[in-house]
């Protein structure tokens, strides 16, 4: 394990959305601050930075994770993942076409986080119900849409997956 | 928000006392910190700026920052600007500020006492205005009622707290001496007007700038102002531009919330549950500073005091005073929930007292649906509605019936089970003289009439025939882009996606008028008809032009798929482009009374809304749309908490442009609205100190919390839009505190309800207050105390339910 001190700056690199990146951190700089300000990648949203709100969830190494209590140098050499990296450019992924389908955007700063946790959890959860839903969405904090659209879009998708698993 | 190479990065240190002088501030070693290249304090504030001017008349001393003393937990007392923000924070803790704390007022009845301690001494008072108003005739409707019943309530400081927070990146001209800011400001306009005058600029040499997104205001980004102020200093100090982004700490301690208003409101009452008469007398809580524009929120609704109901005689006092708490700002609902809490659980009391049925005095009192354009008492023109209708398909559709079953069912099983009603006025556009009517006459007279609401909207086409939309509504989130692209491609017979539309707002080179903004539910009913008709223009335009080349009668012409055809020859057609293609090419070509290009800004304002009258009537806002909630709530006796089986709300917000958006807005409104009522509570402690300064405290709801909802439309026009329109989107913040409140008073028999209904306070209801825990661990809990407990709760329930009874 590397020895770091505090008020150097260190070369982190990591993988993001499946490319290398590379970046200056000190110690202390947050996964959010390194990703969005150092490496560019805006759409990790930051809403509290003290773990409650959910706007900065990624995944790091598959795993969704809060990236406002991530230090940057924790992420060094793992696989990131931001919305950015959902689906190829230009295109949707699943959940994306159902959260625009069921209106479940309006300002889109909470968006972000939501998608990478409910993506997280259908992975690994396809067969998951509304209530099992709502307490992954109850993770995170949305002041414009009152989530009722975002429960739709979620169940949406997972009755997708759960039909078309039944499909031969 | 890109920004240039060189920007520095703010950071604010805030206030720990909620009421101090400052002794002596010193910054020299902060300034010695890696990476800090300024600091701000209050004498050069005080130096550099002017203090911000007030809304009524009192020397309220308002700086951008503290100077002297500070007034509440989380006031600026020092600007840090530095290489980044992690260095600009560092630097915060070495800035030695030496304080003397004073003695502080919170509550505001003691803090409107004459023996209060002073947050401002100039003003003699905390009291800082302290108006009544009378309407027909209050006193004689009182003196002969056969009830005079009434209700003190409280409606607490919510705050709607947007994901995103306040942005400012700054940058000084020095040439010049201007200003150029980037803000994710939301309006009214009106405001901006002062930051350059404490800048000590001309308006024309302050510029902003909104970005393209905005994550979320409600209401909260137009408290940016005062931070315009200081990172415009700092960027003026440091001749580099300097970036500000508000985190989440600083938004709950210091972006303002809400207003605080004890409402005493009495209604003289006839016996079959008439309204003769109301009186209202508000004492409203501001915070440390009155910050424009406030009083907003004592005087938005003043026309619709008696909401949809037609009370003829009415008497109003409003005071407004002044506690060592955050500065009150702009939130979803504005002045709506504070009104209709006090009136609409006063329909339920008087229900209760009279033994009448809460619908039937709701219904007693509606104004008929023949009866509009319908004056109110305190002036308001109610545009147009059929609210017994509205009420009626909400009952049918929405399944009151079932909800009585199940309330009947629960209470036979020794469960707490209550239904609530709320019926509201939802005001859209605010008139923009509303706010004159605190001024006495005489002084009304000497400032000049205010009146009217400008929307602004632009129409462009190019000479391909691509047509650009661009607006004054500095949306966030709310889809005004989808709308604006709707709305002016079927005029011009094109697709929404054909037509691009910027809603970016730049004062220096975009029309706009003081109107302008993300507020009071102006969009669909103002600027929305803006577009309309400057598409409208455009349309007329084409027309005249293609007819003149196809030798036909512009009136003869439609557009359609990109055409431009004729109705009665279908060989005689154009493409749209081609004409466009003329207008700019071809200038010469055109018939004298058509002017060359193809762009056309409508500033549409309507003419019902009128400076106040010299009765102090005030038609303060031009669309009223009606909304109708009930809903049933079951307590759980152990608990308290309240659990909402069901809520129905139906609205009535005339024509609906894109009814997936109002549906989007009814949806967010609740969730707002549930969290307001039943989780939200903006908390300080004795000390002064604020309680709920993260969102482990500041409970906000979550998708768990929301209960099942059904939404309902009813489409009544409004006769003073040219689209039918009103505004939509405010109006569940207003009813649904009071629906869910008449709920649990009925659930319980309870004649006042708390906000926010939180477990405890139920609870305490329930089961009297928390008994303080045994004395000592040690000593084993001894059966006897435990049957005391018992004993203690079984009396107070039976307290509780033979209270019922006595109702
Ligand atoms: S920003 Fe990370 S949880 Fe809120
Ligand atoms: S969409 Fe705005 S916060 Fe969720």
């Amino acid at each position: 394990m590397p020895i770091l001190k505090a008020g150097e700056r260190h070369t982190v690199t990591l993988t993001l959305n499946g490319r290398p990146a590379t970046g200056y951190a000190e110690s202390r700089t947050l996964l959010s601050d390194f990703i969005r300000h150092e490496l560019g990648a805006t759409g990790t949203h930051v809403g509290c930075e003290h773990g409650v709100c959910g706007a900065c969830t990624v995944r790091v190494d598959g795993k969704a994770v809060r990236s406002c209590l991530t230090l940057a140098v924790q992420a060094a050499g793992c696989q990131v993942e931001t919305v950015e990296g959902l689906a190829p450019r230009g295109t949707l992924s699943i959940l994306q076409e159902a959260f625009k389908r069921h209106h479940a955007v309006q300002c889109g700063y909470c968006t972000p986080g939501i998608l990478m946790s409910l993506t997280h959890y259908l992975e690994t959860n396809p067969e998951a119900t509304e209530m099992q839903l709502r307490e992954v969405i109850g993770g995170h904090l949305c002041r414009c849409t009152g989530y009722t659209q975002i429960v739709a879009a979620a169940v949406d998708v997972a009755t997708r997956l759960r039909e078309a698993a039944r499909k031969p | 928000m890109p920004v240039r190479g060189d920007t520095l990065y703010a950071a604010i240190l805030r206030s720990p006392h909620p009421h101090a002088e400052i002794l002596s501030i010193d910054a020299s070693k902060a300034l010695a910190r890696p990476g800090v290249a300024a600091v701000l304090t209050g004498p050069e504030v005080k130096a550099m700026t002017e203090p911000f001017i007030v809304g009524v008349k009192a020397p309220i001393d308002d700086w951008a920052l503290a100077v002297d003393r500070v007034r509440y937990v989380g006031e600026p007392v020092a600007v840090i600007v530095a290489g980044d923000r992690y260095q600009a924070e560092d630097a915060l803790d070495a800035i030695e500020v030496e304080y003397r704390p004073l003695p502080i007022e919170l509550d505001p009845r003691t803090a409107a006492r004459p023996d209060a301690t002073l947050l401002h001494p100039a003003c003699k008072s905390n009291i800082v205005h302290d108006r009544t108003f009378r309407y027909g005739d209050p006193e004689s409707a009182f003196a002969n009622a056969p009830h005079r019943i009434k209700l003190e309530v409280e409606y607490p400081r919510v705050l709607c707290a947007p994901m995103e927070g306040y942005i400012v990146v700054a940058d000084h001209n020095a040439a010049e001496d201007s200003f150029d800011v980037i803000a994710n400001f939301q309006g009214p306009f009106s405001v901006l007007t002062v930051v350059p005058r404490a800048l000590r600029v001309a308006g024309n040499k302050f510029r902003l700038r909104t970005p393209p997104n905005s994550g979320g205001s409600f209401g909260s980004k137009l408290a940016i102002f005062p931070y315009m102020v200081l990172i415009c200093i700092a960027a003026k100090k440091t001749g580099r531009p300097v970036k500000w982004v508000e985190d989440r700490l600083e938004h709950l301690a210091a972006s303002g919330s809400g207003p605080h208003r004890i409402t005493n409101i009495e209604a003289a009452v006839a016996k079959d549950g008439e309204i003769l008469a109301l009186n209202c007398d508000h004492l409203e809580e501001y915070g440390a500073l009155l910050r424009a524009p406030m009083p907003g929120p004592l005087y938005r609704m003043h026309g619709v005091t008696t909401g949809t109901y037609g009370i003829r005689h009415l008497a109003i006092r409003n005071r407004i005073v002044l506690t060592n708490k955050a500065p009150v700002s702009l939130v979803r609902g504005f002045g709506g929930p504070q009104i209709y809490f006090a009136l609409e659980r006063l329909v339920q009391r008087i229900a209760v007292e009279l033994k009448l049925e809460p619908l039937a005095v709701m219904r007693r009192n509606l104004i008929p649906a023949n009866a509009f354009p319908y004056r109110t008492a305190a002036g308001a023109l109610l545009d147009s509605g059929d609210f017994q209708n509205a009420i009626a398909t909400a009952i049918d559709e929405g399944g009151l019936g079932e909800l009585q079953h199940r309330r009947e069912e629960a209470r036979k099983a020794g469960r707490l089970y209550g239904i609530g009603f709320a019926c509201a006025s939802e005001p859209g556009v605010s008139n923009m003289g509303y706010l004159s009517t605190l001024l006495p006459l005489e002084a009304r007279r000497k400032a000049g009439p205010k009146d009217g609401a400008i929307g602004t909207a632009t129409v462009a086409v190019d000479g391909n025939g691509q047509v650009t939309v661009a607006s004054d509504s500095t949306p966030q989130g709310q889809g005004h882009r989808t709308v604006l692209a709707q709305i002016v491609a079927d005029e011009l017979g094109l697709t929404p996606n054909d037509i691009a539309v910027n809603v970016e707002l730049d004062t220096s080179k975009d029309a706009w008028s003081i109107a302008a903004g993300n507020y009071a539910s102006r969009f669909a009913a103002s600027t929305a008809n803006a577009a309309y008709l400057a598409a409208g223009r455009i349309r007329k335009k084409l027309a005249a032009i293609a007819a003149l080349s196809l030798g036909v009668s512009s009136e003869s012409l439609t557009f359609k798929g990109g055409k431009i055809c004729s109705l009665t020859d279908p060989t005689k057609t154009l493409p749209l482009y081609r004409v466009a293609g003329m207008a700019h090419w071809s200038p010469g070509s055109l018939p004298d009374d058509i002017t060359p290009g193809l762009r056309e800004t409508v500033q549409w304002n309507p003419r019902e809304l009128t400076p106040p009258t010299e009765n102090d009537e005030i038609n303060t806002s031009l669309t009223y749309g009606f909304i109708f909630d009930f809903c049933g709530v079951e307590i759980d006796r152990i608990t308290g908490e309240v659990r909402i089986d069901k809520y129905v709300t139906m609205h009535d917000g005339g024509r609906l442009l894109n009814p997936a958006l109002v549906e989007s807005q009814v949806h967010g409104a609740l969730g707002q609205a549930f969290g307001a009522t039943l989780y939200e509570n903006f908390a300080y402690g004795a000390d002064g100190n604020l309680l709920t300064s993260t969102f482990a405290d500041y409970l906000l709801p979550t998708a768990m919390e929301i209960p099942p909802t059904q939404l309902l439309y009813q489409e009544t026009p409004s006769p003073f839009t040219p689209l039918g329109t009103k505004g939509v989107g405010e109006g569940n913040s207003m009813t649904t505190p009071a629906c869910i409140g008449n709920a649990v008073a009925d659930a319980l028999g309870i004649r006042d309800v708390p906000l926010p209904i939180t477990p405890v306070r139920i609870a305490a209801l329930l089961h009297g207050e928390e008994l303080p825990p045994p004395a000592k661990f040690t000593s084993a809990p001894s059966s006897t105390t435990a049957a005391t407990v018992e004993r203690r709760h079984d009396s107070l329930m039976q307290r509780l339910f033979s209270k019922r009874e006595q109702l």
